[in-house]
This record gives C-alpha cells, sequence and structure tokens, in this order.
C-alpha cells in the first residue's frame, strides 16, 4: 500500500517533467528540421502540384502568369502527347541510352574496383586516383572533350581504331546511329563514384569467406560470383538506383553538342531535352508540363519498382535493414 | 640405389616447391598490373586528346604528318634566315638531315646543317615527300586566345562567388537539419526522413516549371538569387551524409555538455561539428564540386545576362566550335577542368571518404 502511493507520488512530478524535456525536444527538433521543411514545401512539393496543374492548362511563357492569359484545357495536353511526331521518338531515344548506359554503369566500375583491389596491381592507390580523375571534370568541358576526342577526322579514338585494323570506325557524334552510344561512353567516363562505392563495398567482405572457399577448391571465378556478388548486392542495387535516376534525367552532354534540335537528324533529342525544348525554348509551358509529369512518373515508378524486388534480391549482413 | 635416387629428385622438387610460388606471383602482377595500364590508357586517352590539342596550333592540325603531340617544325639557320629541316632518303638507303632552301618540284636547294660551308646545292626528288622533322614546342595562343574571348577572370569569378555562397548555405542548412534529425525526438520524425531519402530521386525538371513562374515573379531571374537561395533550405544528398556521420558520435558526448549546462545550438558548435569535420569536408566539397558544374539552372535562369555567369555557361558555345577552332576549345576546356582537378588532387582522401559514407551506409 505503501509502496504504491511512493511510486504514484514519484512518478507524477517526474511525468511533467519528462513532458516539458518531451515538448523541449519536439520545439528543438521542429526548429532544427525547418529549413527543410520550408524548402521541401516551397521548392520541391507545391512545385510538383503546380507542374500538375498547369498541364491541364495552355499557359505560354511569353505571357505573365496569371488568371486571364491562360485556359484550362483538360486532357488536350495528354492527348497531344501520343500526335507528338517528337515525344514518342524522344522517349525512346532516352530508353536506348538507359537500356545501354545502366547495364555498363553497373559492370564497368566493378571490373575497375576489382582491378584496383587486386593486391596483384602495382601502385593501386595511383590507379585509382587516375580512374577517379574524370568524375571531377565539370560537364561542359567533358563535352568539349569527346566532342574532339571522337571527332571522326582528327581525333585519337579513331586513330587508335584504325591502327588496330577497323578500317571505317564510326562517325560517332555525325553519325545518327552512333551519336547516341557516343553519349554512352561520355557518361561511362564519369564513372568514379561508383567505382569508389564499390571498391569499399569489395573491402568489406570477410577475407574467412574466401578461405573458407579456397579449402573447398573454389576457383576465382566461382568465388567471385558465389561470394563477392552476393556480399556486394547493396552496394551495387545502390549504383544501380542512382544509374536509373540519373539516366532518365540525362540530357545535358546532349543538348551541349547536338544543340536544341539534338542533331545530328534529333538523334540526341532526349526525352528531357524535348521537355527543355517545349519550355523553355518554345514556351508551351502548360504541355511541358506533361512531359515534366511524364519524366516525374517514369522515375518514380522505375526507383519504385526497384526497391520492391531489390529487397528480395539483396543480400543484408546482419539480415534486419 | 633407392636412396640415391630419392636424393637426387629431392632438391629438385624443393626448388620448385620455392619458386613456382614465386614466378607465378610476378607473372600475375606483371598481367594485372600491364591489363590496368592498358585500361588506364583508354581512360585517359581523352585526357591526353585535350592537352595535346591545347597546346597546338590549329594549323598542326590540318597538317599532314604532323605528329599528335604539339610540335613545331625544326628549323636551320642559314645565313641570317630560318629553313624548314626534312630527313632526306639518300642513295644507300639511310637519310640525311637537310635545310630547304629553294623548294622546286623535281628538285630543291637544300644546305647540310652538319656542313654548312659546302653552301647551298641541288639535289634530286620531290621535297613533298620527304619527312618533316618536327621538336616539341608548346604553344600557349590558344589559352591567351581563350582567356580573352570569353573573359576568363570574369567567368572564374562569378564561379568561385556562386560556388562559396552555395556553399555556406548548403552547410549551415544542411548541418542544422541533419542535427535535428540525430539528436532530437519528433512525432512523425521517420517519416520525414523517408521523405527527404526520396526526394533525391525527384527530377529536376518536375519542378522547374513552377519555379521558374515563381522567380520570375519575385523579378529574380536574370540574377544569381534562383541558383543560391535555395541552397540555403537543405538538400537529402548532403543531410544525409552528414546525418550518417553524426550519428556514429558517441551521445555521451553532448549529454556532458548539456549537463555543463550547454543548449542545443552550443552542443551542436562546440561539440558535434568539431567531430565531424572529416563529413563537412567531404560536403563542402561536393557541394563546391556541383555548383561549379551546374549547367542547366543557370542556363534557364540567367536569362543570358552574361556579366553573371559562370564558367560552365560561359564556355558552353565552344563545344560546337570545335571543329572550325579545336585548339581554342580544348584551352577552354583545360582552363575549366584546371581548379575541379587540382582541388581534387589535393583533397582527394576527402573525396573518397565522403563517398564512401554515402553509398555503403544504405
Amino acid at each position: 500500500m505503501s509502496a504504491v502511493t511512493r511510486t504514484t507520488l514519484a512518478s507524477a512530478p517526474s511525468r511533467t517533467r519528462i513532458s516539458a524535456h518531451t515538448r523541449r525536444q519536439w520545439t528543438y527538433g521542429f526548429l532544427f528540421l525547418l529549413p527543410w521543411i520550408i524548402g521541401f514545401f516551397a521548392f520541391q512539393l507545391l512545385p510538383i502540384l503546380f507542374t500538375l496543374f498547369l498541364s491541364f492548362t495552355d499557359y505560354a511563357a511569353s505571357s505573365e502568369f496569371k488568371l486571364g492569359n491562360f485556359n484550362f484545357v483538360g486532357l488536350e495536353n495528354y492527348k497531344h502527347l501520343f500526335v507528338d511526331p517528337l515525344a514518342l521518338p524522344s522517349m525512346g531515344i532516352t530508353l536506348k541510352f538507359a537500356l545501354i548506359g545502366i547495364p555498363l554503369g553497373l559492370v564497368v566500375p566493378l571490373i575497375l574496383a576489382v582491378l584496383v583491389n587486386s593486391r596483384r596491381l602495382i601502385a593501386s592507390s595511383l590507379f585509382r586516383t587516375l580512374f577517379y580523375l574524370p568524375s571531377v571534370i565539370p560537364v561542359v568541358a567533358g563535352a568539349i572533350i569527346f566532342g574532339g576526342v571522337m571527332n571522326a577526322q582528327s581525333g585519337w579514338l579513331n586513330l587508335v581504331l584504325k591502327a588496330v585494323g577497323i578500317a571505317n570506325p564510326p562517325r560517332w557524334f555525325t553519325d545518327p546511329t552512333w551519336a547516341g552510344f557516343a553519349l554512352n561512353l561520355l557518361a561511362i567516363w564519369a564513372v568514379g563514384n561508383a567505382m569508389v562505392i564499390l571498391l569499399a563495398g569489395l573491402q568489406s567482405v570477410p577475407t574467412e569467406l574466401y578461405e573458407a572457399a579456397t579449402v573447398d577448391g573454389a576457383g576465382p571465378i566461382t568465388k567471385f560470383f558465389y561470394i563477392t556478388v552476393p556480399m556486394i548486392s547493396p552496394v551495387i542495387f545502390y549504383n544501380l538506383t542512382i544509374g536509373v535516376i540519373l539516366a532518365f534525367q540525362y540530357f545535358v552532354p546532349a543538348l551541349l553538342i547536338g544543340g536544341v534540335n539534338g542533331d545530328p537528324q534529333r538523334s540526341l533529342l532526349f526525352f528531357p531535352m524535348d521537355f527543355y525544348r517545349e519550355a523553355f525554348v518554345l514556351s508551351h509551358m502548360g504541355y511541358a508540363s506533361v512531359l515534366a509529369m511524364v519524366i516525374f512518373v517514369v522515375t518514380m515508378a522505375a526507383t519504385g519498382l526497384l526497391f520492391f524486388f531489390g529487397q528480395r534480391l539483396v543480400y543484408y549482413a546482419g539480415g534486419d535493414s | 640405389m633407392a636412396t640415391t635416387s630419392v636424393r637426387s629428385v629431392s632438391p629438385v622438387i624443393s626448388i620448385r616447391r620455392r619458386w613456382v610460388p614465386v614466378i607465378r606471383g610476378v607473372l600475375a602482377t606483371l598481367g594485372v598490373t600491364s591489363l590496368g595500364l592498358l585500361m588506364l590508357g583508354i581512360f585517359l586517352l581523352p585526357l591526353g586528346y585535350v592537352l595535346a590539342t591545347s597546346f597546338k596550333l590549329d594549323s598542326q592540325m590540318t597538317t599532314i604528318g604532323a605528329p599528335l603531340w604539339p610540335a613545331k617544325q625544326a628549323t636551320y639557320n642559314y645565313q641570317g634566315a630560318d629553313y624548314p629541316l626534312y630527313n632526306v632518303p639518300t642513295e644507300d638507303g639511310g637519310t640525311r638531315r637537310l635545310a630547304v632552301v629553294h623548294p622546286y618540284r623535281e628538285n630543291s636547294d637544300v644546305v647540310d646543317p652538319a656542313h654548312p660551308e659546302q653552301g647551298v646545292f641541288n639535289i634530286q626528288g620531290r621535297w613533298r615527300t620527304w619527312q618533316a622533322i618536327y621538336r616539341f614546342a608548346p604553344q600557349w595562343k590558344n589559352f591567351t586566345d581563350a582567356w580573352e574571348q570569353v573573359n576568363f577572370p570574369r567567368l572564374f569569378r562569378n564561379s568561385l562567388l556562386l560556388s562559396t555562397i552555395s556553399t555556406i548555405g548548403t552547410l549551415m542548412a544542411c548541418i542544422l537539419v541533419a542535427y535535428g534529425f540525430t539528436r532530437f525526438q519528433l512525432p512523425g520524425k521517420n517519416l520525414l526522413f523517408v521523405i527527404l531519402i526520396s526526394t533525391i530521386v525527384l527530377p529536376p525538371q518536375a519542378t522547374i516549371i513552377p519555379l521558374y513562374i515563381l522567380f520570375s515573379k519575385l523579378h529574380w531571374t536574370g540574377t544569381w538569387l534562383p541558383l543560391l537561395v535555395p541552397a540555403f533550405f537543405a538538400n537529402a544528398y548532403d543531410v544525409f551524409l552528414l546525418r550518417q556521420y553524426f550519428m556514429s558520435i558517441p551521445r555521451e558526448l553532448d549529454e556532458a555538455a548539456m549537463l555543463d549546462g550547454a543548449g542545443p545550438f552550443r552542443t551542436l558548435i562546440s561539440i558535434i561539428i568539431p567531430q565531424a569535420i572529416p563529413a563537412i569536408t567531404a560536403v563542402t566539397i561536393f557541394h563546391f564540386f556541383f555548383v561549379w558544374n551546374q549547367y542547366f539552372e543557370p542556363l534557364v535562369y540567367l536569362l543570358g545576362n552574361e556579366k553573371l555567369y559562370p564558367v560552365s555557361v560561359g564556355i558552353g558555345q565552344f563545344v560546337t566550335t570545335f571543329s572550325t577552332y579545336p585548339g581554342r576549345s580544348a584551352a577552354t576546356a583545360v582552363l575549366a577542368m584546371a581548379l575541379p582537378a587540382v582541388m581534387f588532387f589535393l583533397a582527394q582522401r576527402q573525396f573518397m571518404q565522403g563517398i564512401v559514407i554515402t553509398g555503403v551506409e544504405k
């Protein structure tokens, strides 16, 4: 009886103290998060909703944005998407870029990471630094460099290709069939981030696993596919996600090299570039909003699918996340 | 009989046991390293190209037989004038170095630099088929041309200011937000964090039209404000990186500071920030580069106000002039990448660490 009284007496003031503490925690927590919360509403959430709103209007940037300067057109913009002679082909260009670029973006950095991680490589940290170097080169400089090195006449790439016996190397940025792939090569040049992340993943694989496999008579290739790849699958998954997101947004080097029409023969008119053209060159803000929504939905759906399937395929050490 | 045979075989086996792994190791090292060199060669080919081209005169690019490296045709000074040197084939199958004084079609007047006292003499043969002699001669003309043509000092100043201000804003905002996420309880905090992370996926195209309209209404377009102000409201990538690091700082440290009477701000400044210098350095470098490399946003928001252009937009025109002025375009690219490259070499350890924090912890 007395014990119960004592607990009630003791807990009464402590509860108010905890709730004062909690309130303080909430206040400070909220204050510290405030910059991001404001930024999220002002620069992300409300603009997306506004893009959705604009996609039902015929607003053109040539006039100031106010009521009376635009009309509601219902689903007209969405219908136009299917008859637009440029939108669907440009979707194909982006898709082709993604289908080539995403696997390349997984395999090339993995090869480089395994190479740099090899104890047989002399001066491996120098190799790591130099393989990373292209990743810090600004996009515009990269476009200038690749425009030059892949020049059909004076570029070194075709000199090398001719030297190894390819008599008629592609004309790269002047040939519509090869221009897109040339940009895939430019994109894979800046592979440093993925390589460094994979390298850290490789170094975190416990050596006992390899030793046990060696005792069981496993060769290097077996070890790579049955130990290394599963153990670093979270890192591969991370690179895959980043690769998918970036592939669907890719267009700046194409704009720099091919101009706003994606020359040669619109072969570099990526979908986000078609968006840029409609919105900021032709001022079709309403229709461009539809294209923006397509990019948004496709990116969200792709990452959503990745996470849905990724949770099943990826091995997490400890198994709790 | 049996003992002798064992005695004669066993040293051979032990020598093989000792040397075979060593030889195999050396071969593997050589093989892997040469494979590495080959791949590095492919990777650095574009850089070699742009460096060589930036130091070449455009006339060298179109000269047949000119070397790939920056070079000038070697000359010989004879009686006050310079004459080009050629390797001229001789009758015995060798070559001799001769300076051509008067080139004609089927024969030429030449002088032998080894024996100038012989004077000018005429030899048979078409000088166009002779191999010109080149010497290494880097030219700085492309750099001075590029420097003047696009007003590089102004572009550099703009990029430096933009990157620095934006980085300061990002650091302030992201440190506060990351601190809020790691050290304070808040209802729905986990949901907020999931929302924060999912904004990494958000394509910029989905928001840029409304933002453009908003910034025009505020009369911010044509100024730096649309590029700078959002930086002061934190971004998911840098908050995530800082949060991961803040979580690894023991809570006992800030609890001790709190007991000494320090408020949350004091604790952040005196405990958390000094402990998180590696992560803060990484964010600084990443964001600085991110702004330095930005092309799309300044292109859209600056409305062609060239005085405010950063390096990236200012040199954009050079991508398409490559075929006409390869040397100048290459020099521009070299100038644009010089600062990021030097910063990378100086701070590469922090660089790699930062990437690892964001990538592996996920």
